[in-house]
């Protein structure tokens, strides 16, 4: 029982050690990609380090929803942490407080947080992009909601440490149509959710065509440092439920001793790194949707979804 | 018919890939990338008679199989890229009858539509592929169609029209394992021909009107 709890506290502090280090791979492959030779993979540390000894400056206007914001904010994918399979193929302590819809709705909490501290402060581009990620976010929603669908009916189960069992026992379930077809629906939601290229620019300075990020503007110091830290951990865990749970729920450690565990985390890393560098590449050889076209992207989505619970319920 | 497990899964698969290169040739914009899906979902036409053709030790199958890649995948392709204009292949098509998310919605509904249909068909046939041919074949069906009502471009159309044809192979190798090649041979001189028809058709058309935009060839004209 006690090994339990620290392992999960170990799951949580991977997500928090980890996250700027995956964020800092990612613009130091894409750079690569493009030639150029790109800022230190420790370079979102160092900023995160600058960022939280700088005064922090809050508007008079703004209400204790701004102050708020960037502890829920960061405190959402930390304990979204708890409850997957980060390290772990076996449910640890807390794993059975929620289920994955458990999940969507902690990380959905820390996004209306964001959106209504961006209306708070006034400024005129922060409430353009909140209203903008709002349209995206209504628009996934039904393919959220087809994929969980899916994946309840085919595991029986939305605890995300049963259904990552279901998909590769036996190896032939991997190759089911509607788990491929899942995995590209899923996929597209999260360049949508996290705001990656098709739907938006991640790394654009040019704030009137800013989806996702013009929403933190207006932070400064400490709660700048916790918004971007906070955006990092939530890419991470999209990620590891996207990995641990739907692709590869190989390298997680089936034991309980603490050496299996750790071993776990260069193994869980590694695959996020392979992973990292398709995802580069999708980045780099598309380029950004205009605002309207975005709708066709997230159809596209929820039709390949909406097969997936058709091949599915045809195969019985 | 006990077929290897592996086998009836990669088959799903590929109808699954199947599928989604007919929504894509529904949504696409650009007229060259729907061209490359066509030329995909063939190459996928092909790989499914192989895995039936393993499965079924039918000899027929294979021979299913190599005269679809020699038509669809090099032939037809070859064919309309010579036949018409460069030009047309760079255009994107903006306007449409409908809008793409809408028609996505369309197709969703197609398909379910098509699972329908071929519900009361799968217990008369009797092999078990046909569970994962015969719904998608008809879907594949269904798109094609679709894409031709939906689309105002003539090559566009045209890939529809394939589409379609596809589609009804997709089903019929399933159900029919031995098919006699000399049907297949007939199907596979006759698409060509109509590519080829409508290849010059279009060559024609963009040569007179400096467009391909069938669409707007509704209305009389007086000269």
């Amino acid at each position: 029982m006690l090994e339990r709890i620290l392992y999960n506290l170990i799951q949580v502090a991977v997500v928090i050690a980890f996250a700027p280090l995956v964020e800092g791979v990612t613009s130091r492959l894409k750079e690569i990609l493009q030639s150029k030779r790109g800022p230190s993979i420790f370079q979102p540390y160092r900023d995160l380090w600058k960022l939280l000894h700088k005064d922090e400056i809050v508007s008079q206007q703004s209400s204790w929803i701004f102050r708020v914001t960037p502890y829920v904010s960061f405190a959402a994918p930390v304990f979204v942490a708890l409850l997957i399979p980060v390290l772990t193929r076996y449910p640890l302590f807390f794993a059975f407080m929620a289920d994955m819809l458990g999940v969507g709705f902690v990380l959905a909490l820390a996004g209306f947080f964001a959106c209504l501290a961006a209306v708070d402060t006034a400024n005129p581009y922060g409430p353009m992009g909140a209203s903008r990620t709002r349209m995206v976010g209504f628009l996934a929603e039904p393919v959220f909601i087809m994929v969980f669908l899916t994946i309840s009916f085919v595991a029986g189960s939305t605890i995300p440490y049963i259904v990552q069992t279901r998909w590769v026992t036996p190896i032939a379930n991997f190759f089911e149509p509607s788990h491929i077809l899942l995995l590209i629906a899923f996929l597209m939601l999260i360049l949508a959710e996290d705001g990656r290229i098709p739907v938006d620019s991640p790394s654009g300075q040019f704030e009137l065509a800013m989806i996702d990020r013009s929403k933190s503007l207006e932070y400064s110091g400490r709660g700048a440092a916790l918004m971007k830290w906070a955006s990092a951990m939530k890419f991470f865990v999209l990620l590891i439920v996207f990995l641990n749970v739907l692709v590869t729920p190989w390298g997680l450690a089936r034991g309980m001793g603490v050496g299996e565990v750790l071993l776990a985390i260069p193994l869980v890393l590694l695959k996020i790194f392979c992973f990292v560098v398709v995802l580069v590449y999708i980045e780099s050889s598309l380029a950004k949707l205009r605002l309207f076209r975005i709708t066709e992207f997230i159809g596209a989505a929820f039709v390949i979804s909406v097969v997936a619970v058709i091949t599915r319920l045809s195969a019985i | 018919m006990n077929s290897p497990p592996i086998l009836f899964a990669l088959d799903a698969l590929t109808g699954a890939l199947f599928l989604l290169t007919a929504i894509g040739v529904v949504a696409t914009r650009q007229v060259l990338a729907s061209l490359q899906l066509f030329i995909l979902q063939s190459a996928l036409l092909t790989l499914s008679a192989i895995l039936l053709g393993l499965a079924e030790d039918s000899v027929h199958l294979f021979a299913v199989a190599a005269i679809t890649i020699a038509t669809k995948t090099l032939l037809i392709p070859w064919l309309l890229r010579r036949t018409v204009n460069a030009e047309v292949y760079r255009t994107r098509e903006i306007e449409r009858v409908l809008n793409i998310p809408s028609s996505l919605l369309i197709t969703a509904v197609l398909i379910v539509l098509a699972y329908v249909v071929a519900s009361p068909l799968l217990n008369a046939v009797g092999v078990p592929f046909a569970q994962i041919n015969l719904p998608l074949g008809i879907a594949a069906m269904f798109l094609g169609a679709f894409t031709i009502a939906v689309r105002r471009e003539a090559v566009p159309q045209l890939l529809g029209l394939l589409a379609v044809e596809n589609g009804v192979f997709f089903a019929g190798v399933a159900i029919v394992p031995n098919l006699p090649v000399i049907a297949e041979l007939a199907a596979a001189v006759d698409v060509p021909v109509v590519a080829l028809v409508v290849g010059m058709l279009t060559r024609r058309i963009h040569a007179r009107l400096g467009t391909t935009a069938v669409g707007q060839l509704a209305s009389l004209r007086e000269e």
